[in-house]
C-alpha cells in the first residue's frame, strides 16, 4: 500500500481498540519469566556450546602475537579462534569499527578472540589464558583539545540570513559553551546470541536485535555470504535504546565459533566488557549563541557542536533540532566530527536531540532570564508553524505551545519562586524548571503478513518489541482493521522468515509497523471480500458484512493469507516537516550543604500524533524521563585520556537512575492527530520522552541554587564551591 | 571565612610513555600464576530445593546459583544482567531472603530452599505481585522484571519484619510501606526502561492484597 | 574464574589451619565481593574454604557491657538487631547506606571489613595496578586518569584507592575491635584503628591479618550514647559507593567522634581532629584532612567532607 497523501477520515477515527488502554499482551509471559530472550533458547537447537570473548587491552595499534596454546588445551575447550587467524571481516553500512579479523586494533576491548568450551565456566577461564602482545599507538582522545582545533572552521549545514549582523543589532545576546558526556545504553539484557553455523551453509541466529533485516544484511556482509542463507530470530529483546540497532560482536563471535567447532555456540557479552566493546553516545561540546530583540523574539541562533567518532563514523549531532525548533530569521548550524580512537560512537535513544536539547534548552532558560521573561512565555513567543530554515515547508502538526501551556497549568508553574536560590525547606533548596522537547519523526517502509484461519488472525512480521509495546499495538491495529477482538489476534515478531518491517529505532517503529500491519490487513480484507464476492465489505464484531449479509469470520472455510507493506511517499519529507513535541516540568531539591540534587516531581506533556495505547506510550515517556534523570544527574562515561577508554565500564560505576532517584511522574498526551504521518495518524513517542528532560532538571537546579552549571552530569562537585555557607 | 584546609595536589605522570609506538607486553596484568594442582576436585554435587522440588546437580565448583538455575535447570526466568551484583536482575529468594544469585556459588546452597519467578505463579495463576505488575505496566522490555518481582515480594516481607532501611527515620518505630521506603528498598533492582513509577504502584497494589 | 577445589569448615580454628596449609586458599562467606573479583581474575584462589557455617552468626552481649558480633552475621541482621538500633545507631545507619537489600542479605561482617577497593583500575586487568600486581604501576595516577572516586588522604605514590565500606566507618567511631583465630589456634584482638594498613610501598597488603588468620567476631565497647548519625554523599540516591561519608557521634557537651569514608584506604579517623568538634566542621576537617593529597578531579572531597559535617552538626 502506498501512502502518498495525507490520510482522510478512516476507521481509526472511529477506533474502538486502537488508542485504548489495553494491558501489554506479552505481559503475562514477562512477569512469569516465560518470555524467551536470546541466551535462553535451550529449546531451539541441541548441543549448544559456550562462547566467551576476548577484547583488546589497548586502544589503538596492532596485535603482534597471540599465544592461545594454553587456552586451547584448557579443560573443556573445543576451539579458539583469534583475530590473527581470520581475514578482516567485511564492514556493513552502519558499523564503523571492524567486528573481527586482522591485526589492527581500533578501540579498547575490540574483539580479538573467541573461546568455545563445553561450559560457561570453562570458556571464561580459558579466555583469560590468552597471551597477547601489541604494538601500541599513542592515542588522542581529548575532545576538549579537538574542539579547540575545529571550532570556527568548516561549512555550516544550515546557514540562513546574516547571523553576524543580527548579533550586532540585537538587544540581548547569549554566548555560552555546554558539555555533555558520553553515555552508554546499559540495557538490562547484554548483547547475546546463539548461532548455529555448524555446517557452514545455513546460519541460524537467535539474537537480541532491534533490526532483524539490518542484522541479517550485516551478517551477510561480515561473512561475505548470501543473506538468504541466514535466518535471524529475536522475539524478545531485553532493552536496546539504539545499542542493538547494529550487529555486534556477540553474533559474529558465536558464528565464527560455531563454524570452527561445528556446533551451535551461545555467547553473551560480559557486562564489564560490553561498554567498551559496543557502541555509545558520544560526548559533545556545544557553543550556542542566541540573539533577541527587546520583546524576546529570537533574531539569530548560532549553534556549533563537536562530537567524537572513530574515523568514518557519525558521532552525535547535537545540532539536530536547531534548524527547526525555534523561529529566528538568521541561523547558522554546524556539527564537527572529531576523529579519535575511543570505542565506536553511534546511536543512542534520540541521537542528536538528546545532547542538543541538554544544551539548547539551558540556553533558552538563560536567555529568558536575560530578557526578564518567563521561560515558558519566551519559548511560546518563538514558536513557529513552519520550518524556520525553509519557511515554505509547514510542520505537519505542531502543538508545542499547547504542550507548554497545558504543562504550566497542570504543574502549577505560576506558583513557583522566580528568584534563583530563593526557596529553602530545611536543608534543601527547592527549584522548578521547564524545557522543551523536540524529536524529528520519520517512517520506514514496513511489511507484514496477515493470515486468517477459523476466525483467528495471525500477524507475522520481522518487527521487534524492545519493550516498546509492539506486540500490543500491532495486536490492536490488526484487531481494529479486521473487526476482531484482540483475543483472536496473535502477533508474531522478530523473525527474518517473515516480511521485512521498519524494525525498532529512531521512534519510527510504532507508527511505521502499525501502518504496515494495517496494509497487510487491508490486503487480507480484499482477499476475503473477493472470495465472498463482496464490494467494500465491512469488518466488524468478528463478522464480514456486505450485500446485506453478516458472515462470521470463523465460519469462512479455508485459510486466507495476504502480505503487504506500507510505503511512505516522498510528500512526507518534501511537502512537510514531521516532528514530535513536548514540554517537561520538573521540581528538584538541592542539598544546601552537599549539592546533591534529587528530583521531586516530574511532568511531561507530549504532542506525538495519535497515541496508539496510552499505557505503553506512557511507559515509554516515563522511561525517557528516568533516562533523562540519569543523564542530568549521574550518567557519564569517564574517559581515561592516556589509555583511551571508558574507565567506569560496569553498572556500579556508570550510575543510571535507580528507584530512589525517581519521584512521582505525570504524563499528558495531547492526542493530536497527524494525518501526514500514517493512516493511523500517529508518530513516535519513545524518544520524545527523553528529549529535554535533563535540561529541565538543570534549569530547576539553577532556580534552586542560582548556580548555572553548563556541564553534565550536574554532579555536586560542579557547584559545591558556590553553594551558600552552611 | 573559615581557614583553608591544607592540601597539595598529587603529582601525576604519563605511564604509557611518549613514544609513538611502544610494545606493551604482559597485558593483562593479572595476579601471579598460582599452583595449578588443586587439593581436591574442581566439581561437586549439590542438592537444591528449587520451587519446592529437590534437584540434584553435578556441577563445576565455579557455577553460580544463577548459572545453575539458568544453564543446568533451564529455569531461565531468573536473568543475568551484569553477573556482578550491580543490577539485581538475578534476584531470587533463598530460605526466604532475597539475594543476588550471580554472586553466590551453587555449591554453597546444599539443601537450601530456592524460589525463583517460576515458583511464584504461572501464566494461568499469577501471584498477586505478578498480576500487579501487569495491571500497572511495571515493566517494558521485561528483562529486569522477574528480579523486580522477587525483590518486591521480599521488600514487603522485610517491612513487615520491621527491618530498617536507609530512609527509615526512627530506627525503633514500626516501619510503614511508604513510597520512600519502597523506592529505597527496590533500588538494588535497576530498570533501564525506567518503569520505576509503575513498579511502585504495582507494589502498593500487591501490598494492599497482602502478598 | 580459575578452577578451585572447595571444602566446608565447621569451626574457625580448623578453617584457619587449612587456609595456612593450602597455598592459594581463601575463605568464602557471603561471596558478594570475592566472586565478583574471581570472575575478573583479580582474585585467583585455587581453594575455597566455606566458613559460612562456622557458628559465627550470632550477636551477643560481652561481659563488659558491649556487643560481640559474630563474623558471619549478615549486614541485614546486624543492622536490624534491636540492640544495635537502640545503642549503636550509627552502625545501622552505615550498614543501610551500603549496597542493596539483596547484597546485605549475603554480605557478612567480616567480609564487609575485608572487601577490596572499587578503584576502576584495580577492576580492569588490562591496566597496571600495584595493588593487584605489585610493581606494575598505578594507572589511576596516570595523567588523564579517572580519579574522581579515589582517595585524598592516607594514599601513596603507589596507590590512591579507597576502602569502600560504610560499615567500617561506623565501627571506627564506635572503637570496635576485631577478634581473630590464627592458624595455630590462638586468639587475638586487633583494635580497628590498627587493623588496616595504609598502602605506602605495599598497597597489596591491606590489613594486619597474617596468612590464614580468620576473623571470628567484631566487638563493640559499651554504648557511649550521644546523637549518632551517618551521612553518605553519592551521585545517585541509592546503590552507589560514597563520594564522601561521615560517621558522627555527638554528645550533649559538643564533644564527640568523627570518621570519614570514601576518602582514604581505611575508615579515616584522627582523635586530635575530633577534639576540635566543639569548634565546628572547619576546625575538625582542617585537622582530619591536613596534608591531603587529592587529584584535581577529587579535590572537591575536601570541601564536601567539611560541608557534610557542617550540615550534620547544624541539623543537631
Amino acid at each position: 500500500m502506498d501512502f502518498n497523501q495525507p490520510a482522510d477520515q478512516n476507521l481509526f477515527d472511529r477506533a474502538t481498540v486502537v488508542g485504548k488502554p489495553h494491558a501489554r499482551v506479552d505481559g503475562v509471559l514477562k512477569v512469569t519469566g516465560k518470555a524467551p530472550y536470546a541466551y535462553e533458547r535451550h529449546d531451539v537447537v541441541a548441543g549448544q556450546l559456550y562462547g566467551y570473548p576476548v577484547g583488546a587491552a589497548i586502544a589503538k595499534g596492532r596485535i603482534t602475537g597471540i599465544d592461545a596454546s594454553a587456552a586451547r588445551s584448557a579443560p573443556g575447550v573445543r576451539g579458539v579462534v583469534t583475530t590473527l587467524e581470520i581475514e578482516p571481516l567485511g564492514i556493513w553500512d552502519y558499523n564503523v569499527a571492524r567486528l573481527f579479523g586482522g591485526d589492527v586494533v581500533e578501540h579498547y576491548q575490540q574483539a580479538i578472540a573467541v573461546v568455545v568450551a563445553e561450559s560457561f565456566e570453562q570458556a571464561r577461564a580459558a579466555a583469560a589464558l590468552l597471551e597477547v602482545s601489541y604494538d601500541r599507538d599513542k592515542v588522542d582522545v581529548d575532545l576538549e583539545a579537538g574542539w579547540e582545533r575545529v571550532r570556527g572552521t568548516g561549512e555550516p549545514s544550515t546557514l540562513v540570513g546574516d547571523v553576524d549582523a543580527a548579533f550586532q543589532s540585537a538587544a540581548v545576546t547569549l554566548d555560552e559553551i555546554y558539555h555533555t558526556p558520553s553515555h552508554t545504553h546499559a540495557m538490562m539484557e547484554p548483547h547475546a546470541s546463539i548461532v548455529d553455523w555448524s555446517d557452514g551453509d545455513q546460519m541460524t541466529v537467535w539474537t537480541s536485535s532491534q533490526m532483524i533485516e539490518w542484522n541479517r544484511q550485516a551478517l551477510a556482509t561480515n561473512f561475505g555470504i548470501d543473506p538468504d542463507r541466514i535466518r535471524v530470530e529475536s522475539p524478545f529483546i531485553g532493552g536496546g535504546f539504539g545499542g542493538k540497532l547494529w550487529l555486534r560482536a556477540d553474533a559474529v563471535l558465536a558464528a565464527i565459533g560455531s563454524r570452527a567447532v561445528g556446533a551451535p555456540v551461545k555467547m553473551a557479552l560480559p557486562r564489564p566488557f560490553m561498554i567498551n566493546n559496543t557502541t555509545h553516545r558520544s560526548a559533545t561540546i556545544q557553543r550556542i549563541r542566541l540573539a533577541a530583540d527587546a520583546d524576546g523574539k529570537l533574531t539569530a541562533i548560532d549553534h556549533e557542536a563537536a562530537s567524537h567518532t572513530l574515523p568514518g563514523g557519525r558521532g552525535e549531532n547535537a545540532t539536530a533540532q536547531t534548524p527547526f525548533f525555534y523561529a529566528a530569521a538568521n541561523r547558522r548550524v554546524i556539527h564537527h566530527l572529531v576523529e579519535m580512537h575511543l570505542p565506536e560512537a553511534s546511536d543512542m535513544r534520540a541521537p542528536g536531540e538528546t545532547s542538543g536539547l541538554m544544551a539548547l534548552e539551558i540556553a533558552m532558560d538563560e536567555m529568558a532570564e536575560k530578557l526578564g521573561m518567563d521561560p515558558v512565555e519566551f519559548r511560546i513567543r518563538n514558536d513557529t508553524q513552519v520550518n524556520p530554515s525553509d519557511p515554505a515547508i509547514p510542520f505537519s502538526e505542531r502543538h508545542y505551545v499547547e504542550c507548554l501551556r497545558e504543562g504550566a497549568n497542570r504543574f502549577g508553574w505560576s506558583d513557583r519562586n522566580t528568584t534563583p536560590g530563593g526557596r529553602r525547606e530545611g536543608m534543601w533548596l527547592i527549584g522548578h524548571g521547564v524545557a522543551g522537547a523536540y524529536r524529528g519523526h520519520l517512517n520506514l517502509k514496513s511489511g507484514a503478513r496477515a493470515t486468517l484461519s477459523n476466525g483467528r488472525l495471525v500477524i507475522e512480521t520481522d518487527m521487534t518489541d524492545i519493550g516498546t509495546g509492539s506486540y500490543t499495538i500491532l495486536t490492536q491495529t490488526a484487531a481494529e482493521t479486521m473487526g476482531l477482538p484482540m483475543g483472536r489476534v496473535e502477533v508474531r515478531l522478530g523473525n527474518s522468515a517473515w516480511p521485512v518491517s521498519s524494525g525498532s529505532g529512531g521512534q519510527f517503529g510504532a507508527s511505521s509497523s502499525t501502518a504496515g500491519v494495517y496494509a497487510a490487513c487491508v490486503a487480507l480484507r480484499e482477499k476475503i471480500g473477493e472470495r465472498l464476492g463482496l464490494q467494500n465489505p465491512e469488518f466488524r464484531d468478528g463478522n464480514v458484512i456486505g450485500n446485506g449479509e453478516v458472515t462470521p469470520l470463523s465460519e469462512i472455510a479455508g485459510e486466507f493469507s495476504a502480505e503487504d507493506s506500507m510505503n511512505f511517499g516522498e510528500f512526507q519529507s518534501k511537502d512537510y516537516l514531521m516532528a514530535t513535541f513536548g514540554a517537561h516540568f520538573v521540581e528538584v531539591g538541592v542539598h544546601v550543604a552537599t549539592g546533591e540534587t534529587r528530583v521531586r516531581r516530574m511532568l511531561a506533556v507530549c504532542d506525538a500524533g495519535r497515541i496508539l495505547n496510552p499505557i505503553t506510550a506512557r511507559s515509554q515517556v516515563i522511561g525517557g524521563m528516568v533516562m533523562g534523570t540519569g543523564g542530568a544527574l549521574s550518567e557519564e562515561l569517564a574517559v581515561d585520556l592516556e589509555h583511551g577508554f571508558f574507565a567506569n565500564h560496569d553498572l556500579a560505576s556508570y550510575e543510571v537512575a535507580v528507584h530512589a532517584d525517581i519521584p512521582h511522574q505525570e504524563v499528558i498526551f495531547l492526542d493530536t492527530l497527524d494525518n501526514v504521518a500514517t493512516p493511523l495518524k500517529s508518530k513516535g513517542v519513545g524518544e520524545l520522552g527523553l528529549c529535554g528532560v535533563a535540561a529541565a532538571i538543570a534549569n530547576a537546579a539553577y532556580n534552586a541554587t542560582g548556580i548555572r552549571v553548563r556541564q553534565y552530569p550536574l554532579t555536586l562537585d560542579r557547584m559545591i564551591d558556590q553553594l551558600p555557607e552552611v | 571565612m573559615s581557614p583553608p584546609i591544607r592540601f597539595e595536589m598529587r603529582r601525576r605522570t604519563f605511564l604509557v610513555g611518549s613514544a609513538s609506538a611502544i610494545v606493551a607486553a604482559n597485558i593483562p596484568w593479572r595476579a601471579n600464576a598460582q599452583p595449578t594442582s588443586l587439593v581436591g576436585p574442581d566439581n561437586s554435587t549439590v542438592t537444591l530445593v528449587v520451587n519446592g522440588e529437590a534437584r540434584g546437580l553435578a556441577i563445576d565448583n565455579r557455577t553460580t546459583l544463577l548459572d545453575a538455575l539458568r544453564e543446568h535447570l533451564h529455569l531461565t526466568g531468573t536473568k543475568k544482567g551484569c553477573d556482578h551484583g550491580q543490577c539485581g536482575a538475578c534476584t531470587v529468594s533463598v530460605n526466604g531472603e532475597r539475594i543476588n544469585s550471580c554472586l553466590s556459588l551453587a555449591v554453597m546452597h546444599e539443601g537450601d530452599e530456592v524460589t525463583t519467578i517460576e515458583g511464584l505463579g504461572t501464566p494461568q495463576q499469577l501471584d498477586p505481585m505478578q498480576q500487579a505488575f501487569v495491571d500497572h505496566d511495571g515493566f517494558q522490555c521485561g528483562y529486569c522484571t522477574p528480579g523486580q518481582i522477587c525483590s518486591a515480594k521480599a521488600v514487603l516481607q522485610e517491612i513487615r519484619d520491621n527491618v530498617p532501611s536507609h530512609v527509615t527515620r526512627d530506627l525503633t518505630a514500626t516501619i510503614e510501606a511508604s513510597d520512600e521506603e519502597i523506592r529505597e528498598r527496590m533500588s538494588g533492582n535497576i530498570c533501564r526502561c525506567g518503569a520505576y513509577a509503575n513498579i511502585l504502584e504495582a507494589i502498593h497494589q500487591a501490598s494492599g492484597a497482602q502478598v | 574464574m580459575r578452577a578451585f577445589s572447595f571444602e566446608r569448615a565447621s569451626e574457625p580454628a580448623q578453617a584457619a589451619a587449612r587456609a595456612a596449609e593450602v597455598p592459594g586458599a581463601k575463605f568464602i562467606a557471603g561471596g558478594t565481593n570475592l566472586l565478583d573479583l574471581m570472575k575478573l581474575e583479580i582474585e585467583t584462589p585455587v581453594h575455597l574454604i566455606d566458613v559460612s557455617a562456622t557458628g559465627l552468626d550470632r550477636i551477643s552481649s560481652t561481659a563488659g557491657g558491649g556487643l560481640r558480633i559474630g563474623a558471619m552475621v549478615t549486614n541485614t541482621d546486624l543492622a536490624a538487631d534491636a540492640t544495635v538500633r537502640r545503642d549503636y545507631g550509627v552502625l545501622t545507619r552505615a550498614l543501610m547506606a551500603g549496597a542493596s537489600g539483596q547484597l546485605r542479605n549475603k554480605a557478612t561482617t567480616a567480609g564487609n571489613l575485608l572487601q577490596r577497593t572499587r578503584c576502576p583500575y584495580f577492576y580492569d586487568t588490562a591496566m597496571p595496578c600495584n595493588k593487584r600486581v605489585p610493581g606494575a604501576g598505578c594507572a589511576a595516577l596516570g595523567k588523564g586518569a579517572f580519579s574522581r572516586q579515589l582517595g585524598i588522604i592516607g594514599t601513596s605514590d603507589t596507590c590512591i584507592a579507597t576502602h569502600p565500606s560504610d560499615m567500617a566507618v561506623a565501627l571506627r567511631v564506635l572503637d570496635a575491635e576485631v577478634e581473630t583465630t590464627t592458624p595455630s589456634g590462638a586468639s587475638r584482638t586487633i583494635p580497628l584503628d590498627e587493623f588496616y594498613r595504609l598502602p605506602g610501598d605495599t598497597p597489596e597488603i591491606e590489613t594486619a591479618l597474617m596468612p590464614g588468620e580468620i576473623i571470628t567476631a567484631v566487638t563493640l565497647p559499651p554504648p557511649i550514647g550521644g546523637r549518632q548519625s551517618y551521612h553518605k554523599v553519592r551521585d545517585r540516591a541509592s546503590y552507589a559507593f560514597a563520594l564522601v561519608s561521615v560517621a558522627l557521634i555527638e554528645r550533649e557537651d559538643g564533644t564527640g567522634r568523627v570518621a570519614l569514608g570514601g576518602v582514604a584506604p581505611e575508615p579515616w579517623r584522627r582523635p586530635q581532629a575530633e577534639a576540635a568538634l566543639p569548634d565546628g566542621a572547619n576546625a575538625v576537617m582542617s585537622r582530619l584532612l591536613d596534608g591531603a593529597t587529592p587529584t584535581e578531579e577529587n579535590a572537591f572531597k575536601i570541601t564536601l567532607a567539611e560541608r557534610t559535617l557542617a550540615a550534620m552538626l547544624a541539623e543537631g
